[in-house]
């Protein structure tokens, strides 16, 4: 792992244990391959990542990987995604979508892009699926690891700051991370933005993917600080519902999340079919009735029983 | 007259590790039961290279892993992976639980992250609460808990069935009967050999052969729809059973 991050990390307490069982860096098993080795750590072959003996490893991933460059290259890994999250006065609310795509062919429609980091940390999932699970999950290690050795939970910032760290260090080996890191700590409900190109941000309001623009159009439109948190419940799965009837590479269902000072609550999982002509069913804060066809059928011009005049 | 074209003109050259076998595999999970399916034709490009090469293994008593996609890279990883799982039997005397494997899958894909093993995993088996369950993976890791799914070269014939078939996509269930949250072994087994006959028929790199592996739940026997067909019984430590099933498929 990155000297600098773990230099920073690391305690006296941590540097004593170490200088005393007199381990060097080769001895010490690989911690990307984290998981008990059970007492087998020595056999685990080499260091964290294994990369091609090439002269340019990122280009030989590239070639085989990116699906943009090439649609015919063989490992699709999956992308194309909304989610959104945003502040306000009870909290944050994070909604995602599920369909992952690889290529045109819709791979998952369950797929789970919260990932629910502990009880006070959510990270969102867009871009690479593997890297946002591995390293959120390698985050929420890093998390509690925090709260042993300091005894009180990490803050959203410094939690956000370590996988900005992480993911930087890795800066132009491919991977494809765009995550918005959204908790509660002493200074209240926050959200960072975080990806793989380095960038952090903290904001009220963020939403990323493909869908992306769509889910703004409505959250920017909706939204105000001191909202119910029905209303910001409704606005959230208004917005991803919105995102999945106009992008093609989002859809299937919306996956609703309510962080308080108390944690995080999953609120619920909405069929973005069943929205758009039903609604979201007996919710509190939904006005009623389907959110797309009701309202365009209801009208005059778009109505397909019009009786024609003889 | 020595060929000058190959000095003068510009050359280039690829490192390109994989390759594609093309056939498919499939798991279902039932309430106290999973199966593991695959085909056993493994080709490159047009040709077949052989009719039986297994792309389905048990782990351990209650987990069995699928793998498709290059078979050089599947065979690899589970060797690998059964590797592990030694070690873990060796340092806790048992079996790793199967929510377990799944992260060890996760992390091993990871591991290789910059330098992917093309490889599809389906792992499926019975959890530590007794429920069937399958998991599937993609090349570099990312995996998620689910009740069926296909993987490989028909994967957009099969899974469309299958979201029909189990999951009862785009189907209305009659008044007062909903539809089942999970399915009969014997209703299992039928979409299984369905699937696979039919992807057969339509796809050149499936059929020969089909091998399908039933993992039963602690203190569960086969029902009798099933046992008439005689599937072998693997050797098991007790508690949990694994069946194998084989069924031909058309050759040509």
């Amino acid at each position: 792992m990155n000297s600098l991050v773990r230099q920073f990390l690391i305690t006296d307490a941590d540097r004593e244990t170490e200088r005393s069982s007199e381990l060097t860096n080769e001895d010490r098993p690989s911690d990307a391959l984290w998981g008990s080795q059970a007492g087998f750590g020595h056999l685990v072959e080499g260091h964290a990542f294994n990369i091609p003996a090439v002269p340019d490893p990122s280009a030989f991933l590239r070639l085989h990987t990116d699906d943009h460059a090439d649609p015919n290259c063989k490992i699709k890994i999956q992308h194309g995604t909304t989610t959104l999250a945003f502040r306000f006065q009870g909290g944050v609310i994070v909604a995602v979508d599920s369909r992952a795509t690889a290529g045109s062919y819709i791979a998952s429609g369950t797929v789970k892009k919260v990932i629910e980091i502990n009880p006070y940390l959510l990270g969102t999932m867009a871009g690479g699926a593997a890297d946002c699970q591995y390293w959120e999950t390698y985050l929420g290690i890093q998390c509690r690891l925090h709260e042993l050795r300091n005894r009180e939970r990490i803050s959203v910032a410094a939690a956000s700051k370590y996988l900005s760290n992480l993911v930087y260090s890795y800066k132009g080996m491919g991977l494809s991370m765009g995550t918005m890191i959204c908790g509660w700590d002493k200074t209240g409900p926050t959200i960072f933005y975080v990806d793989s190109d380095g960038s952090r941000l903290k904001g009220d309001l963020f939403s990323v993917g493909s869908g992306s623009t769509f889910a703004y159009g409505v959250l920017d439109q909706g939204y105000r600080w001191d909202m119910t948190d029905e209303e910001a419940q409704e606005l959230g799965r208004r917005s991803i519902y919105a995102a999945g009837h106009r992008d093609a590479f989002s859809g299937n269902t919306c996956n609703l999340y309510h962080v308080k000072e108390d944690g995080w609550k999953f609120i619920g999982n909405y069929d973005i079919t069943k929205l758009h002509y039903d609604g979201p069913g007996a919710v509190p804060g939904a006005p009623g009735g389907g959110y797309g066809y009701d309202v365009r059928t209801d009208s005059r011009f778009s109505t397909l029983s019009e009786p024609v005049a003889a | 007259m020595p060929d000058m074209s190959a000095i003068v003109n510009p050359q280039q050259r690829q490192f390109n590790p994989y390759a594609e076998n093309g056939g498919t595999i499939l798991a279902i999970a039932g309430a106290d039961f999973t199966v593991i399916a695959g085909d056993t034709r493994q080709s490159e490009g047009y040709s077949i290279q052989t009719r039986y090469a297994p792309k389905v293994f048990r782990l351990t008593d209650r987990a069995v892993l699928a793998v498709n996609g290059f078979a050089a890279d599947g065979n690899m990883f589970v060797k690998k992976v059964k590797q592990r799982l030694e070690w873990y039997r060796h340092a806790h005397a048992k079996d790793m639980p199967l929510r377990a494997i799944a992260r060890l899958i996760q992390t091993m894909l990871y591991a290789q992250r910059f330098f992917p093993y093309y490889v599809y995993n389906i792992l499926g088996g019975i959890e530590e609460d007794g429920t069937g369950a399958v998991y599937s993976f993609d090349p570099v890791g990312s995996y998620e808990r689910e009740t069926c799914r296909a993987a490989g070269a028909a994967q957009s014939l099969v899974q469309p069935f299958l979201d029909n078939q189990i999951y009862f996509k785009n189907q209305t269930a009659a008044q007062g009967s909903p539809h089942p949250a999970h399915l009969p072994l014997p209703d299992v087994l039928s979409i299984v050999i369905d699937s696979f006959t039919s992807a057969t028929e339509r796809h050149i790199e499936v059929g020969d052969g089909l091998e399908m592996y039933i993992v039963l739940a602690r203190g569960r026997t086969l029902p009798d729809a099933v046992a008439g067909l005689r599937p072998q019984e693997l050797p098991s430590a007790g508690g949990e059973k694994v069946f194998v099933l084989k069924r031909d498929l058309k050759k040509d």
